[in-house]
């Protein structure tokens, strides 16, 4: 059961070299479906063991003893987020097909989609800090392919801030990996807890700030997201729902970690104010902007501060509604992404001018973008309330009035923003004469609109499971916070 | 950690930082080889004592090889990374006969609404400006 834990990594990279020799378009599509569909098989059954089972799964490669083997942990959180993260990418797999852009004709673009997969996968489930800096390469390499992969000038301009930017975070990620090693001597996730605290303080935050920095580039909190709404607009929509959906979370992931795992519950002053300037600036920055992909990529933004918020609260009922956020968050901003990939097949431009009439024309399409965007907001009964009541509840038991004002102010401006798109793209009159003598916007792409519609349904999903998967959050919560438990588990008897 | 070492990493990162702070992508390139280069040494100084070549047998005063793995592995990375960086200051070339780092795109509207505004002297409408 333990040797289960590599699987879902390794199976991408297998298909991804496999795919390099095999360049047919048919071959490396099939090939995509079933590494990924395999994956997802894999990782729900170690979801499903370390959900009811209390224990913490771990591979040992090369086989050696206790903290000494490079180990792939899954306990409940890194288990639930690989699930989410392989049923997000075959979804947008689906969508992508679909969509036959070209930069899905293109021979690599299924290769690294894979490598892709396999590192965001890798990085759940590192053991190690190391481990975790080779994750980051091998997922942020393939996302500069992806990124740039058409090779347009805008694409190329753009990609240049994404790579320079993620290279700088690299860098300042490997001297913390470097540094922490030469304070304590090992780079895993169950020795430095307890060699961690035993450094002086100002080492320990001096450690802290360069983990919390590197991360914090990669989940685009303030100051450090300026990257993000310059660069994601401009790649292609399966791509972007992708980066939208996942990357980002990958990064808060790893917050969750360092505030959790190697130093637990300090600096949580700082995370907060960062938490509630990261909501307030990135809401402001959607509601400037006139393009639709730039707004929902500021939102993006705006949405990581709420589980930093969470996460700045600390304690497991804050811990858990961050990790519900997580899981909430991730398909809403995929299905947004994916209704916006839609409609720019359709129009052939994501400006707010230059698109209206679409709920006429298509009501499902609207049904389809309106759920998540309300989500996104926060109004009842969709995931989106119950994700932020979870984190405001946490924020008033702990006292923070002044940042849960903020994230209600933050709730509100998220609607208005969502609202102007939904009154220049889909109300009014339709902008051309075409639609009587063609066919409607879903119908002319199928899988397409079948991808977005699974991701809104898990959406739903999520809404509706909202109890038992709180719960859960609740469970994922108590084992990241117990140190002793984790350390115990991975080290082994 | 001697002086020098910490003399070289010092000199290494701020050649680096300087360059990374250039307009031109290829000056960007080198100066994330030679920040890498820097960051490498720092695992090296930071994390190693030195001695005997670590071999399974010996005894007494030998070195830790988990630094020394710890680098090889950032050097690949740091290698495929100045490629790509590479391919793309060649890519921008072949596109706009130059290799600067453009202005991004809120600059730029930002920049057209001022000009905009200097010469009517009233409030531009914010539909004009495309990104």
């Amino acid at each position: 059961m333990t040797s289960l834990v590599v699987l879902p990594v390794l199976i991408p990279l297998c298909a991804a070299a496999v795919m390099l020799i095999l360049r047919s378009p048919m071959w490396q599509r099939v090939l995509s479906f079933v590494a990924l569909l395999s994956s997802l098989a894999v990782a729900i059954a170690v979801l499903v063991e370390v959900w009811t089972d209390d224990e913490i799964l771990v591979t040992r490669l090369g086989g050696w003893p206790g903290s000494f083997a490079i180990s792939m942990v899954a306990d409940r959180l890194a288990a639930v987020l690989v699930v989410v993260a392989l049923g997000v990418t075959s979804t947008v797999l689906i969508f992508a097909i679909g969509q036959r852009s070209r930069d899905e004709q293109s021979p690599f673009y299924h290769p690294v989609y894979m490598v892709m997969t396999a590192g965001i996968v890798q990085a759940f489930l590192a053991g190690d800090l190391f481990n975790l800096f080779v994750a980051f390469e091998i997922l942020l390499m393939a996302s500069y392919v992806l990124l740039t992969l058409e090779g347009t000038r805008e694409q190329i301009r753009s990609g240049t801030t994404y790579v320079v930017l993620n290279v700088i975070e690299s860098l300042v990620l490997v001297v913390a990996v470097g540094l922490i090693f030469g304070a304590t001597g090992t780079v895993n996730f169950a020795e430095l807890p307890a060699r961690l605290a035993e450094l002086p303080d100002g080492v320990r935050n001096g450690l802290q700030l360069l983990l919390l920095v590197a991360f914090g580039i990669k989940a685009a909190v303030f100051p450090l997201f300026f990257w993000l709404p310059d660069s994601y607009p401009t790649a292609p929509s399966s791509a972007s729902a992708v980066f939208a959906g996942l990357l980002t979370k990958v990064g808060v992931y790893c917050l969750i970690r360092v505030q959790t795992l190697l130093f637990p519950g300090e600096m949580r002053g700082l995370v907060l104010v960062v938490g509630a300037l990261t909501m307030l600036v990135g809401v402001i920055g959607a509601i400037s902007q006139q393009d639709m992909k730039r707004i929902l990529s500021f939102h993006i933004v705006s949405q990581i501060g709420y589980m930093v918020f969470g996460l700045g609260i600390g304690g497991t009922a804050a811990i858990a509604a961050t990790i519900f956020y997580l899981i909430h968050h991730i398909p809403v901003k995929t299905s947004l992404f994916l209704v916006e990939g839609i409609i720019e097949r359709d129009s052939g431009s994501s400006s707010l001018a230059s698109v209206s009439g679409l709920a006429r024309r298509s009501p499902m399409l609207a049904m389809l973008f309106l759920v998540p965007a309300l989500s996104l907001a926060g109004l009842p009964p969709l995931s989106g309330f119950l994700a932020k009541f979870a984190i405001v509840r946490a924020g008033l038991d702990d006292g923070h009035y002044v940042v849960v004002t903020v994230a209600l102010v933050v709730s509100l401006l998220t609607l208005v923003s969502m609202v102007k798109i939904w009154v220049a793209a889909f109300w009014g009159e339709p902008s051309d004469h075409r639609d009587a003598s063609r066919a409607g916007i879903l119908q002319s792409s199928p899988s397409m609109s079948v991808a977005t519609g699974m991701m809104v349904a898990l959406s739903i999903a999520i809404a509706i499971g909202a109890g038992p998967l709180y719960e859960f959050a609740g469970d994922a919560a108590r084992q990241v916070l117990d140190v002793g438990g984790y350390v115990v588990g991975v080290r082994g008897s | 950690m001697s002086v020098w070492e910490f003399a070289v990493i010092a000199v290494l990162f701020g050649v680096g930082a300087y360059m990374v702070t250039e307009r031109s992508l290829t000056r960007i390139a080198l100066g994330v080889g030679v920040l890498g280069n820097g960051v490498n040494v720092v695992i090296i100084t930071a994390g190693s004592n030195t001695g005997e070549a670590p071999i399974l047998g010996r005894t007494g005063d030998l070195t830790d090889p988990l630094p020394q793995a710890l680098v090889l592995t950032a050097i690949v990375i740091g290698f495929a990374l100045l490629t790509f960086l590479m391919t793309l200051a060649w890519r921008n070339w072949t596109l706009t006969q130059d290799d600067e780092v453009e202005d991004d795109v809120e600059d730029r509207m930002i920049a057209s609404r001022a000009e905009r505004m200097d010469k009517s002297g009233d409030q531009p409408h914010h539909e004009d400006v495309v990104p």
